[in-house]
């Protein structure tokens, strides 16, 4: 049995290996200066207080009345108090209370908080409710006042004092242990610990509080420092006694009492427990930053890993599609060689040379796996693409104007009266903190001047052409209080209020019910066929496709591969994604025949590959594939593909031509 | 609501009950004779006599304790031992100067806190400005901070008065310049604290999908940060702002200190000094008393910013 546990133990992903090796040492130093800078005041402080008797210039108690309350020189360097007596020396000599005090209220912390908060994240139960009780009852009383008790029971005494504050300190830290071990615990290595009969003792000394270090280090560096400024604290108010040494506080004290006649004595004390309470501060910064760092790499890291050179300049491609103009007039909305780019410096392209139009009253769907670029496409035509994402080069016509070239204002002016959007997360997609009537009416007031009556009657019109019942309870009804289908039917009438050409629907079914699915799309071709608007559809799935969409662009790792009219894509594609995607899609499966997959993933953007971009998955991958750029072909009218042995394939489509 | 102030009230009696007993508890520890301990080394037998008759210390501790709670509830928490006046009569007068302390220091820290927290979700480089700023407030130790505007503003400039308390019907104005300066100390930490967690409250809310919903269907920015993105930021704002409430009536005990302000807090620093356990007691009473309406008046505001927990 005994030899169970120690394999256990050597596949505990736990600290990394080479920690307080010299490398680890100069990287760490290297990305956490400030917290270097913390230590090592830090320790030059412990130093000085352990031989304070030698490396004070003067004995901290020498008074010289003649030299009392001198300024900086090279005889004092700090200068004197009001006895004369020397305020460095007095300060050094300070140290060793400051940091005594503060270590003893760090080892009630942590000696107390350890242990519960470990023991309360493992057993969980009646353990972990009781305690989390008596917790919430400590959290709530200011811990000062108690102290004074205690320091009134126990007078002057500076140990009971700090022991009190450990106390009432480390129910922050049991919280914190609480949940992080409550996080180990369940992983595997742990279970197979506790399966392997490993004892609860064991378990939590030796796998459980390795994992929980960071966290409690970082609580028991913070609280170093608040134990410090609060002994100061106690000392300045002069409740403690520290048997006739010098403290930082007393000085502070004693400094207050000559303030109008020399205001130089606050300085040295009151600094001093200033820096050292930061020194603390940062030291628990730089532990956070190095704890989290280790545990997940920062995303930004990844995406440059993943980038090889000579892949920049191989982006803007020959065009095929002649600049300006697209193939179909006349145009709402022209998108012409769209680039979107994320990062700064090192770009890395997200969509690269997109092109595609919506005539008015055209119902356009994007088409493709999750991660091809469909909602960063939908995002760039309202100008509202996330922090460190951009458009680099392109246009978006809409209405034969260029939204990139206004930037921001011609952005914010078609936004809902032009262009509107509808998301996926249709609950989320609503305020949850105001009502549904009071965010429509708002929406409503931006694109007409209405009064408070009339954005009302307009409200509850949108919500009828919506098709809700019972529109004034809806009105009145915060999100949390309404369904699913109906946020998303909210969501439409909001888009709906500004009378927009263009309705952009990100998956606007996805996240819903089957039969509510249908009910949405039904009432998006209603509005459709009422208001002549255009809509552009993202989803992944070719039921919506079919069911509402008149022509298909199909999106590929960042580019478009293939578009075509909806019946044309269904029965001849011209991709070989095409023809696989509609292959793995159930709605359009044959019935009873077992569904097959589209092997591998979409290739991240910084990682695609030369040449035909879905060359990696294709079955009819060939030499010509992946030897150079590959332009957007015109096969027939208004059909495009970029698949360069379009001419020698016959892809299976989904429906019989 | 109700429910929930209403939970909050019955919340409140352990809460009180657990702080009452505390002093007794400690008394109980207290090795050797508790009278000897609070008289000082000083004291005659006759004064130890005194104490010990005063606070019963004869009885057994649960009848101490029986006693003391019995005349709690009818609102006599005792007299003090140095001054013999009633502890209530004595903290009441004590509790205007606290009050307006901590009511200053908090709007003062929550409106300035919350400004700057906004802002820092909004723009990159002041969210670097406050979370620096942040490390340094929290770092500065009131008492000191106290000091250093006191020389500053009452001794070089005298513009401010350097100590004392003006009460509010002596005139409103002086009233504000007398508490200028501890508002100022209480609030340095306070802002610090509030102003990050504003920041990380707003920009999360930002991250929402209701944001972009808002945007695209053409609310302007403004709309979007203060009636939208802020509402949702409320709650993690308001669990901080009362927070700072029961932290600023912590600060009292140092800052009425150093500014000479007659309340609760430097009455409890005299109590402690002066070795008066009933006053102490008494203390530690109003403060959780405090406690408790502070925490009433978060719920009932979460209650506002949340329409979920105003149903439950």
């Amino acid at each position: 049995m005994s030899v169970v546990p120690t394999q256990v133990v050597t596949a505990s992903p736990a600290v990394p290996p080479r920690a307080l090796s010299p490398r680890w040492i100069r990287r760490t130093a290297a990305k956490q200066p400030l917290g270097v800078v913390a230590v090592g005041y830090l320790l030059v402080l412990a130093v000085l207080g352990l031989f304070a008797s030698s490396a004070a210039p003067y004995d901290p108690a020498r008074q010289d009345l003649a030299a009392a309350l001198q300024g900086p020189s090279s005889g004092h360097w700090l200068g004197t108090d009001a006895l004369g007596r020397d305020i460095l020396s007095r300060l050094i000599y300070g140290i060793t209370p400051s940091l005594a005090n503060a270590f003893i209220a760090l080892v009630v912390f942590v000696g107390i908080g350890v242990p519960l908060g470990i023991a309360a994240g493992y057993r969980g139960g009646l353990f972990d409710g009781v305690l989390g009780r008596i917790i919430e009852l400590i959290q709530s009383l200011p811990p000062i006042i108690l102290v004074l008790v205690v320091v009134t029971v126990f007078p002057a005494n500076a140990t009971a004092a700090m022991i009190t504050l450990g106390v009432l300190g480390c129910v922050g830290l049991i919280r914190v242990v609480r949940g992080a071990t409550f996080i180990v615990r369940e992983e595997l290595y742990v279970t197979a610990a506790r399966v392997s009969g490993v004892t609860p003792g064991r378990i939590m000394s030796s796998h459980v509080l390795r994992r929980v270090l960071g966290p409690i280090l970082v609580q028991a560096s913070v609280f170093a420092g608040i134990a410090l400024a609060f002994q100061a604290a106690l000392a300045f108010l002069g409740i403690l006694s520290s048997g006739g040494r010098p403290t930082w506080g007393g000085m502070t004290g004693e400094a207050a009492q000559v303030i109008s006649s020399s205001s130089w004595q606050l300085i040295p004390p009151g600094m001093a427990v200033l820096v050292t309470v930061l020194a603390f501060g940062l030291l628990g910064d730089a532990i956070r930053d190095l704890s989290s760092g280790e545990d997940e790499p920062a995303p930004s890291s990844r995406v440059k890993r993943a980038r090889t050179p000579g892949e920049a300049t191989a982006m803007p491609s020959e065009r095929a599609v002649p600049s300006g103009a697209g193939p179909f007039d006349p145009e709402l909305l022209a998108v012409d060689r769209l680039t979107v780019v994320a990062g700064e410096g090192t770009e890395v392209p997200l969509v690269s040379d997109v092109s595609f139009a919506v005539a008015p009253g055209e119902t356009v769907a994007l088409v493709g796996e999750s991660g091809c670029g469909k909602s960063l496409t939908a995002l760039a035509l309202l100008g509202m693409l996330p922090g460190g994402v951009r458009t680099n080069a392109g246009r978006i016509m809409f209405n034969g104007e260029d939204l990139t070239a206004g930037g921001e204002p011609a952005y914010r002016a078609v936004r809902g009266s032009g262009i509107a959007y509808v998301a996926q997360d249709a609950l989320g997609s609503l305020d949850p903190t105001h009502t549904v009537g009071s965010q429509l009416q708002e929406v409503i007031g931006r694109h007409e001047q209405l009064s408070r009556a009339g954005k009302r009657a307009r409200a509850a019109e949108l919500l009828a052409q919506v098709k809700l019942q019972d529109p004034d309870r809806v009105l009145a009804s915060y999100p949390h209080e309404i369904s699913g289908g109906m946020a998303q039917r909210v969501n439409i009438a909001m888009a709906l209020a500004g009378r927009p050409q263009l309705l952009v629907a990100d998956e606007p079914t996805t996240a819903l019910d089957v039969t509510v699915q249908a009910e949405i799309l039904q009432l998006l071709r209603e509005i459709k066929h009422a208001t002549g608007m255009s809509i552009l559809i993202i989803t992944h799935d070719w039921g919506v496709v079919a069911d509402i969409a008149d022509r298909g662009v199909v999106m590929y790792a960042g580019e478009v591969v293939e578009q075509a009219a909806v019946d044309r894509l269904f029965t001849e594609p011209r991709f070989p994604y095409t023809a696989a995607l509609l292959a793995s899609d159930a709605s359009t499966a044959a019935e009873g025949a077992r569904l097959p997959t589209l092997p591998g993933r979409v290739p991240a953007p910084g990682s695609w590959p030369n040449g035909c971009r879905f060359s990696g998955r294709c079955a009819f991958v060939k030499d010509v594939c992946v030897a150079g750029q590959i332009p957007l072909m015109p096969v027939e009218a208004q059909s495009l593909t970029r698949c360069i042995r379009v001419d020698e394939l016959v892809l299976q489509g989904a429906l019989p031509s | 609501m109700f429910r929930l102030v209403l939970r909050r009230l019955a919340w409140s009696i352990p809460l009180l009950f657990v702080a009452s007993l505390v002093s007794f508890v400690f008394v109980a520890f207290l090795p050797g004779d508790a009278a000897s301990a609070l008289g000082g080394a000083n004291a005659t037998a006759e004064q130890l006599a005194a104490i010990r008759q005063e606070l019963g210390l004869n009885r057994p501790l649960w009848d101490q304790y029986w006693q003391w709670l019995s005349s709690a509830l009818h609102g006599d928490l005792g007299s003090s031992l140095l001054s013999h006046q009633s502890v209530t009569s004595l903290l009441n007068q004590r509790l205007e100067p606290s009050l307006s302390l901590i009511a200053g220091a908090v709007l003062l820290a929550g409106s300035v806190g919350i400004a700057l927290g906004v802002r820092a979700a909004l723009r990159g480089r002041l969210g670097k400005v406050v979370d620096a700023g942040s490390i340094v407030g929290l770092a500065v130790p009131d008492f000191w901070l106290g000091l250093v505007l006191i020389l500053v503003f009452a001794v070089h400039l005298s513009i401010l008065p350097p100590t004392g308390y003006s009460p509010l019907v002596d005139g409103p104005g002086a009233w504000m310049q007398s508490l200028v300066l501890p508002w100022i100390t209480l609030a340095v930490p306070a802002t610090a604290i509030i102003a990050k967690q504003t920041r990380d409250a707003v920009a999360s809310a930002l991250d929402r999908p209701f944001v972009r919903t808002l945007r695209a269907a053409g609310v302007s920015e403004r709309s979007i940060v203060y009636r939208h993105a802020l509402k949702n930021a409320a709650i993690p704002i308001l669990t901080v702002v009362g927070l700072m409430f029961v932290g600023a009536l912590s600060g009292t005990v140092v800052v009425e200190s150093v500014f000479a302000i007659p309340g609760l807090g430097s009455t409890a620093v005299q109590a402690t000094s002066s070795n008066d356990l009933p006053l102490i007691q008494g203390t530690v009473v109003y403060f959780t008393l405090i406690v408790v309406v502070i925490n009433i008046f978060v719920d009932v505001a979460y209650g506002y910013f949340n329409p979920k927990v105003r149903l439950a």
